[in-house]
């Protein structure tokens, strides 16, 4: 076994939030950073995101997923911070010793003063759904085939039903149209769609895809290929209805139901995850419950967009400069609270001796129009914000101003509320 | 070609027959028509190893199950297959039931089953606290165990290969004609000469069987659908909770899984068409749902990772049938093999083995070797033996399937031992069966596939035949 490895920080996956977060570390003066990826490069899920609309927050430019990467790799690649790829982490400890292994070193042991974790997110597959029947060759996540189709160069199907309107699964039914395949529809479970605006008007709208909301599908047919599914509409508690069911026939069903953050990490370590997010629990810094390890990304809570990663991130690597330095003791926290219509807030808790501007990321539960975003301190309204519309597919933030936190005490409550 | 014996069919019976037979200087050939070992009820059960209280004294059911569950744990370490004595209860949830606990307790005795009792409440709370409140009592069966049971087929099949059978693959018996000496074996990749037949041939036993004659018995297809949920819910309980059969029915199971999964089924329901129809169903899935959650609460669909399903070859006679076939002296019936099949197996193995030794008064074979070269498993490995593998073999040190720990080494190394789709590599492996279902790890071990077999990335399939993954490159 290699001898163990000391490093200031140890950062877990290599997407634009491990990235971003190294980066921001190094950026504060963090000296021994370790950055490790178990892809062959570095770059996480952008690699096979070969569509453009990255970075338009960010950097104010339209880019394709590898572009967005790119800019980042080049960064890291002009620092010392040190890169192990085809790496994979397989224990976080309480202790801060990550385990690893790869081909070249074998199994090794790095100890580190603070832990970034950012392994991202996964695709939900068929079996977290109620759909019966066969299970053949043709069923598969969007992710999947996205990867089949932009790097291996193989189409995975011809004609395609997809189930879910998620960002993924509308940019596939684009790109499989583009290669000459047949989308037949997309369906989506609830009554709205959980994709981005933009992407279902440039992805479906431009292609005439319908998309089929409040239906599910239910069966899949074929012994060896699938060669159809049944869909059906689903009633206000989300269950088929069987009268509705009709056959589709098609070759591949591909499924874009939503991504999980992928904490098992995590809670090997025994950090705390939130039952909403099923991320960690988190403070503005993004510091777990455990200190000085850190989440940032997907593996916090599911963005939309790269760009608020690439953000969060950043918080996350200056936490851990701070926390490097010992700058970060006897924290007094207060945990911001969910009104009508949000579903979750992160950071779960505001440490209020910081005194510095902290923005509450969140989501609401259903499509609302015209409402504002009202942000409450003990019942006094702190803003109050007009929007056009909030839907669940976009991700909202509300900005605590600092010259709040001189008046907060740990008792205070401070609440986030859509109002209608 | 001409052989002494051909077993027909390699699920776990024809497979650990095979291997029973290697042990005997004899020239066997184990013939299958799927693409696989382990593709049709072995593959898809409850992977329980029986007590033996259950069948009826003085049934072959009962004497092989008990006598098979004494050599399971022997075997599964020659074979290196994982294998739990975790123990079983039989929840009791009324006064009733608790009746019916006695009768199989005393059904036990009779049958020879070790370690059986019967507890109250207040014991079985503090065994599995997370069995339902309303229970009222148990039968402990501590002689009980889990296996996994396509491991210890294609384990039993390796081993067979090792010391000397032919395993032919996608090899499908399609009529037999009886000669002077023996048979004439028709099969879809060509003809084979052989002196006796082993018919291990599942739920199509009675077809084999009626090729050289014999008509004595009919297989009834019945079904059986399972939901498997996440290892975080793996503990939830320690043994396999069964429930009381009552009027109402066997109820379903709720058992850990030698991986660390906990598996809730199965239902039962007779096919009228389509032996092998094993899609599953809304309303066998909706009651193992049900039913699942009145022994243990807590085991909760919302965590269901997939869900199969799998077909008993149920026997008309309602008892194994094992034995020389009274059409003809050289064929040998081992049909009619549902539960407690899997766990029956080592000793329908050993009593097939020991008929076949009689038939043909063939010699040991002193070069016989029980045990399988171990498999080297990264998720079973400690750190420190972890590093030595790698060190060895790099390969070891490239995590390919994230959920289960799987490494491209040990992917390389099922396919060097025979695994030519995805889904033999996720049964050798378990690259594929955790929590994203191969969602990752897919992509990467179909081009581990194709490489090793110097083909086009679109040639692999899931499970054979045309069950293609990818059509042709893009434009
Ligand atoms: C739902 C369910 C739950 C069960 N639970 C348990 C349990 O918990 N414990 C237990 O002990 N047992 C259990 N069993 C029973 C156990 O699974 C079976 O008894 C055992 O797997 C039977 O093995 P086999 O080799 O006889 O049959 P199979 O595994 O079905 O093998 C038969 C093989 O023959 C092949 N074949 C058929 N026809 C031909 C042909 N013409 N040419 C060539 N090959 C052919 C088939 O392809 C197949 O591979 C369960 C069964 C089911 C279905
Ligand atoms: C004791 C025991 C323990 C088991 N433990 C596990 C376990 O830990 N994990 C596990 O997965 N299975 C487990 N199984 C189930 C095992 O997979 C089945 O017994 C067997 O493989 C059924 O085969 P099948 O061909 O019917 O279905 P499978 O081939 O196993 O079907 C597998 C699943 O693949 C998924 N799937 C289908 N298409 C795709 C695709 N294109 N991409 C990704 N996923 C796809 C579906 O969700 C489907 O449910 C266990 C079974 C037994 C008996």
């Amino acid at each position: 076994m290699n001898e163990r490895m000391t490093y200031d920080l140890v950062v877990v996956g290599g997407g634009p939030a491990g990235m971003a977060a190294a980066l921001k570390a190094r950026e504060c003066g963090v000296e021994n950073i370790a950055l490790i990826e178990r892809a062959s490069e570095l770059g996480g899920i952008l690699e096979q995101c070969i569509h453009t609309g990255f970075g338009l927050t960010y950097f104010g430019q339209e880019l394709s997923g590898p572009e967005y990467a790119d800019r980042f790799i080049k960064l890291v690649d002009k620092t010392d911070i040190r890169v192990f790829t085809d790496t994979m982490v397989t224990d976080v400890s309480p202790e801060k010793v990550v385990t690893c292994v790869n081909k070249k070193d074998g199994l090794m042991k790095l100890q580190a003063k603070a832990v970034i974790l950012a392994m991202g997110c996964r695709e939900r597959p068929r079996g977290a759904l109620n759909i019966v029947g066969t299970r053949p060759a043709g069923v598969m996540t969007a992710g999947t085939a996205q990867k089949y189709v932009n790097l291996d160069g193989y189409m995975p199907g011809k004609k395609v039903v997809i189930l879910g309107s998620g960002d993924i699964g509308l940019i596939m039914a684009r790109r499989m149209t583009l290669e000459g395949a047949e989308v037949k529809m997309v369906c989506e479970l609830m009554p709205f769609s959980g994709g981005l605006t933009r992407n279902i008007v440039q992805c479906l709208n431009d292609f005439d895809i319908p998309l089929k909301l409040s239906t599910t599908v239910v069966k899949v047919y074929g012994d060896q290929r699938v060669t159809g599914v049944d869909i059906a509409r689903v009633d206000e508690k989300l269950q088929p209805i069987p009268e509705t069911i009709e056959h589709v026939e098609c070759d591949t069903l591909m499924l874009s139901v939503g991504l999980i953050p992928e904490n098992e990490l995590t809670v090997g370590a025994g950090i705390p995850l939130d039952r909403v997010t099923r991320g960690a629990v988190v403070d503005e810094l993004r510091q777990t419950e455990m200190p000085g390890v850190f989440a940032c990304g997907n593996v916090l809570q599911v963005h939309d967009l790269v760009d608020f990663v690439t953000m969060e991130s950043q918080i996350a690597g200056e936490g851990a400069a701070r926390y490097i330095r010992g700058e970060l003791s006897d924290p007094e926290y207060i945990r911001p609270e969910t009104g009508f219509g949000v579903r979750y807030i992160v950071p779960q808790k505001i440490n209020i001796k910081d005194k510095k501007d902290v923005k509450l990321y969140f989501r609401v539960g259903a499509i609302y129009n015209n409402p504002r975003v009202v942000l409450e301190c003990d019942g006094q309204v702190l803003s109050s914000k007009k929007k056009i519309k909030v839907a669940p597919g976009e991700m909202e933030d509300v900005l605590i101003p600092a010259s709040v936190f001189d008046s907060l005490t740990p008792e205070s409550r401070i609440t986030v509320r859509v109002e209608v | 070609m001409r052989y002494d014996v051909i077993v027909i069919g390699a699920g776990v019976c024809g497979a650990m027959i095979a291997r029973g037979l290697s042990g005997l200087k004899l020239k066997t050939a184990l013939l299958e028509k799927a693409p696989d070992v382990a593709m049709g009820a072995s593959k898809a059960n409850s992977g329980i190893v029986h007590g033996g209280f259950d069948a009826l004294p003085g049934t072959l059911k009962a004497e092989l199950n008990v006598r098979g569950t004494a050599l399971m744990k022997d075997v599964c370490r020659d074979l290196d297959v994982p294998f739990k004595n975790c123990g079983s209860l039989v929840v009791a949830f009324s006064e009733e039931d608790k009746a019916t606990l006695e009768e199989l307790a005393e059904r036990g005795r009779k049958n020879g089953v070790p370690g059986v009792s019967i507890i109250g409440a207040d014991k079985l709370r503090e065994l599995e606290p997370n069995v339902a409140p309303e229970a009222v009592g148990a039968l402990f069966c501590e002689s009980s165990g889990i296996v996994c049971p396509y491991e210890l087929t294609i384990g039993a099949a390796e081993n067979a290969v090792k010391n000397g059978v032919d395993l032919k693959l996608g090899c499908k018996v399609t009529a037999i004609e009886a000669t002077e000496d023996g048979f004439v074996v028709t099969t879809s990749t060509g003809a084979f000469e052989c002196s006796y037949i082993v018919n291990a041939a599942g739920v199509y036993a009675d077809e084999i069987a009626r090729m050289v004659g014999d008509d004595s018995f009919r297989i009834i297809p019945r079904r059986g659908e399972y939901y498997l949920l996440d290892r975080t819910v793996g503990s939830l309980v320690s043994r396999t909770i069964f429930q009381c059969p009552n009027k109402m029915g066997k109820g379903v199971l709720v058992t850990p899984t030698v991986d660390g999964n906990l598996l809730v089924g199965p239902t039962s329901v007779d096919l009228t068409e389509g032996r092998e129809d094993v899609s599953t169903t809304l309303e066998g899935l909706d009651k193992v749902a049900r039913l699942g959650g009145r022994s243990v609460p807590k085991a909760s669909v919302r965590d269901a990772i997939t869900s199969f399903a799998g077909v008993r070859a149920h026997p008309d006679s309602n008892d194994f049938i094992i034995g020389v076939s009274e059409a003809n002296p050289r064929f040998i019936n081992a049909a009619g093999i549902e539960s407690p099949g899997l766990s029956a197996a080592p000793a329908i193995a050993e009593r097939v083995t020991e008929i076949v030794e009689e038939l043909t008064g063939a010699q040991k074979n002193e070069s016989f070797d029980p045990v399988r070269e171990p498999v080297f498993r990264f998720r079973h490995a400690t750190d420190a033996e972890r590093a030595e593998a790698i060190e060895k073999n790099p390969a070891y040190g490239r995590i390919v399937c994230r959920c289960e720990s799987v490494t491209e080494g040990e992917i390389i190394d099922a396919i060097k031992a025979g695994a030519t789709d995805i889904d033999g590599v996720k049964r050798r492996t378990r690259a594929g069966m955790g929590r994203c279902q191969g969602g990752f790890c897919g992509s990467k071990v179909a081009e581990l596939l194709a490489e090793l077999a110097g083909a086009e990335l679109n040639t692999v399939t899931k499970f054979g035949g045309e069950s293609k993954l990818l059509y042709e490159r893009t434009k």
